[in-house]
């Protein structure tokens, strides 16, 4: 609103730069933005001394102060396995059928599971312990070896039909179609175990089933086909099938059997680790 | 043809020496840095009582336990929108006041501005006004009394810059436990840190950088420009009134009212000389107003050779007329869909305060299995459903389900339909939904149903729809 006062009246500063005639008017940088910028050219030559900067052949300068990101997530995770140390020996103090009733320790204890799941029982189990045929479902109410705590536990620490591990469970299921049963054996006990749990397929041949269900199959799975836990075999009046509750893949159990083996990881995992994966398997719903 | 000599493309900070002034917007200026101080120093200290588990600190950041509160609100993480909205009617209130007065907020408001203010007025208590200030500047030799009042400004700046970090980790801590523990060197490390990095930056922000921060630091005025247009009242020389100026060559009789006293140009902060018309560094803050409106008086001119002024008046105050009011320029249709849009969103908060719950539920059906069968070949579904109990006392919640009858809700971990949630605190609960075998749900792909959940010491209650999967499809 004003005209032009006398700073810009006459002849302005320029640049003295002139291009076809045009030139710049000289709106000078303050002297210690300049400053800053040599302060922060001489930091960075600092910083690349100070730390890796300079790619080489083989790999980076490691810089006078020997700071690195692997050594950095190295001690992150000795600081927190230092922090974590007095509630894992408390875990691995407490008794198995406490933990999920301690304030502390129960969801200590779900959370480090879940972790420790997600890293080494998932590729079988399924990320979500929904298990896979032949892999069991961690999160119905259907146990093979049995489903409270300490069952849970000792399966984790010794595996199943593991031969590494003495103390592993240990069951296994003859293959009755190797010159043992009769195909029509074979097929009526099939249908006798389906109709425990629904339909037959052929309700003809069920009661012939049945007879050779109670000499050939009732001392593992129990006269009326419940199981029994202390040998691991399933219970087969239930809705649940580890490989399939059809005709034939019921048929390719009795004919070749199955022989599902599971790690130990006692050896693998920390104690407390396994117990924490233990209540984690125990709380998904299934646990007794 | 000779080659003019070659400029330098950098100056040196040219040191400003602000005059005294006393005035109306001085005042102004006086009672705002008292008010806007007053409020930052002492908020922290005020409280307001929540009940025994809850912080009694009136305005607290709680970030260790993610909490905001603000006297009778209290902002968990997920309802950040809050702040959110704030900022934008913070953003919008800062269009409506630019395009309605100009830079009143680099003027009157700005931290900068006020801790300047501050640091000047301090300045000036120590080594005396304008002229003794310039010539202690000027003055080569380090003596007695130069070494002196030096020392003197720069430990009083030091401890307002202390104050000034000290009351800003207050926000983030229970103050007056923090303030014993700043004492007996017991506060977290952090705190003091924070407190070293503001102390610094009020000293030297406020007593060495001042107005470079705001001339090259800054991106407020250059975006603030673009709010502001012809009609904006901003501050500015009535240049027909004034020129020419008194100086040499211009008689008695064609002499305009300013008499080139440079009243205006030695009390200003930014160091400009406002007849030159608005420039960038121009904070507005009034006091050039007040220095020329001194001296018109003892001259026995009318006031407001330098004033509010908007372009739009300036053809006919050539011509003699009066300037429209005030009002005609704030009454714009850009004022008013800044004031429009700054009340929407204001009254959608206020809204949004007013009608949230203080239960809260999330259900989040577990898709991984979406379904289990279970032994006796009923169907169950998992659901993640998070609680959230905003009340400052512990509270019993049920679970209930309503939908098909033939729905049937175990919570994992109790027996109980009911968990008790602790006070101002969440709970994620795994709860199953179970269909008998043979049943509806059980057997279609997907059941609408809605969990229940309710207070039951006093009946409060919310509801969530979601979805049960059955094995059919």
């Amino acid at each position: 609103m004003s005209k032009p006062s006398k700073k810009i009246e006459g002849d302005p500063t320029t640049t003295g730069h002139s291009w076809d005639g045009i030139e710049e008017f000289n709106n000078p940088l303050p002297r210690w933005w300049l400053w800053t910028f040599y302060v922060c050219i001489i930091w960075g030559i600092g910083y690349t001394i100070a730390y890796p900067a300079w790619p080489g052949i083989k790999g980076a300068t490691e810089g006078m102060l020997g700071w690195s990101t692997r050594a950095n997530v190295a001690a992150d995770i000795q600081a927190a396995e230092d922090k974590l140390a007095p509630i894992n020996a408390k875990l691995e103090a407490a008794e198995l059928t406490q933990i999920a009733s301690d304030a502390e320790l129960g969801p200590y204890a779900t959370s480090a599971g879940a972790a420790v799941f997600k890293t080494w029982c998932a590729q079988c189990h399924g990320s979500g312990a929904a298990g896979a045929k032949g892999y069991p479902n961690l999160l119905d109410n259907d146990w093979l070896w049995g489903g409270d705590i300490e069952n849970i536990y000792l399966t984790i620490k010794h595996g199943i039909r593991n031969e590494e591990d003495d103390e592993a469970r240990y069951s296994e299921m003859p293959a009755f179609g190797d010159d043992y049963l009769e195909d029509e054996d074979i097929d009526a006990v099939v249908n006798y175990v389906m109709s425990l749990s629904g339909d037959a397929k052929d309700a003809s041949v069920v009661s012939a089933g049945a007879e050779v269900f109670a000499d050939e199959c009732a001392s593992c799975h129990a006269e009326d086909g419940t199981g029994d836990r202390e040998q691991g075999a399933p219970n087969l009046a239930d809705a649940i099938w580890l490989y399939g509750g059809d005709y034939d893949t019921i048929k390719e159990t009795v004919t070749y059997s199955r022989y599902g083996v599971m790690p130990s990881w006692g050896n693998r995992l920390s104690e407390a680790q396994v117990r924490a994966v233990a209540s984690y398997v125990h709380q998904l719903g299934g646990g007794e | 043809m000779t080659t003019p000599p070659e400029p330098s493309l950098y100056a040196a900070r040219e040191p400003i020496f602000p005059k005294r002034v006393k005035g109306s917007f001085r005042n102004l200026k006086w009672y705002l840095m008292a008010l806007m101080l007053g409020v930052y120093y002492v908020t922290p200290f005020l409280r307001w009582d929540r009940g025994p588990s809850l912080p009694d600190q009136a305005v607290l950041i709680d970030l260790a336990n993610r909490r905001f509160f603000f006297f009778m609100i209290e902002i968990w993480p997920h309802e950040f929108y809050f702040v959110a909205g704030l900022l934008i009617m913070a953003g919008l209130g800062l269009f409506l006041f630019t395009s309605a007065a100009g830079r009143v907020w680099c003027g009157y408001a700005c931290p900068q501005t006020v801790w300047t203010d501050l640091f000047i007025l301090v300045e000036r208590w120590i080594e005396g006004d304008r002229n003794a200030r310039l010539r202690l500047h000027r003055q080569k030799k380090l003596d007695f009394r130069k070494a002196r009042l030096r020392l003197t400004k720069w430990i009083a700046w030091l401890l307002i810059g202390l104050a000034t970090g000290g009351a800003w980790v207050f926000y983030f801590a229970d103050a007056p436990t923090l303030a014993v523990d700043l004492v007996t060197g017991q506060a977290h490390p952090v705190a003091y840190t924070t407190m070293a990095i503001l102390t610094f930056t009020t000293f030297f922000f406020g007593g060495f950088a001042r107005e470079q921060i705001c001339i090259y630091a800054c991106p407020w005025p250059r975006i603030q420009a673009a709010m502001m247009d012809e009609d904006t009242l901003t501050i500015g020389y009535r240049e027909w009134r004034g020129e020419p100026r008194k100086a040499r060559g211009v008689g008695e009789d064609t002499q305009g009212d300013c008499i080139n006293c440079m009243a205006c140009v030695n009390v200003c902060p930014m160091g400009i000389d406002i007849r030159d018309g608005q420039q960038m560094e121009c904070i507005t803050c009034g006091l050039c107003i007040d220095a020329c409106d001194e001296i018109m008086e003892k001259v026995g001119k009318p006031r407001g050779l330098i004033d509010y002024l908007a372009l739009t008046d300036e053809p006919q105050e050539r011509e003699g007329k009066p300037p429209r009011p005030v009002w005609q320029h704030i009454l714009r249709p850009r004022t008013i869909l800044y004031t429009t849009l700054w009340s929407a969103v204001g009254v959608a908060l206020v809204v949004a305060l007013f009608l949230r719950s203080d239960i809260e539920m999330t259900v989040a059906p577990v898709r991984n299995p979406t379904f289990v069968t279970l032994s006796d070949g009923s169907i169950r579904n998992t659901y993640e459903v998070r609680l959230r109990n905003k009340h400052g006392e512990d509270r019993p919640f049920r679970v209930t389900v309503k939908g098909d009858l033939t729905l049937r809700v175990e919570l994992e971990g109790t027996p109980y339909e009911t968990v008790t949630v602790p006070a101002d605190a969440m709970l994620n609960q795994r709860v199953y939904v179970i269909a008998p075998k043979g049943s509806d749900p059980a057997n279609s792909h997907r059941t609408e149903f809605r969990f229940w959940v309710e207070d039951i010491s006093n009946g409060d209650r919310v509801h969530k729809d979601t979805i049960f999967n059955g094995k059919g499809n």
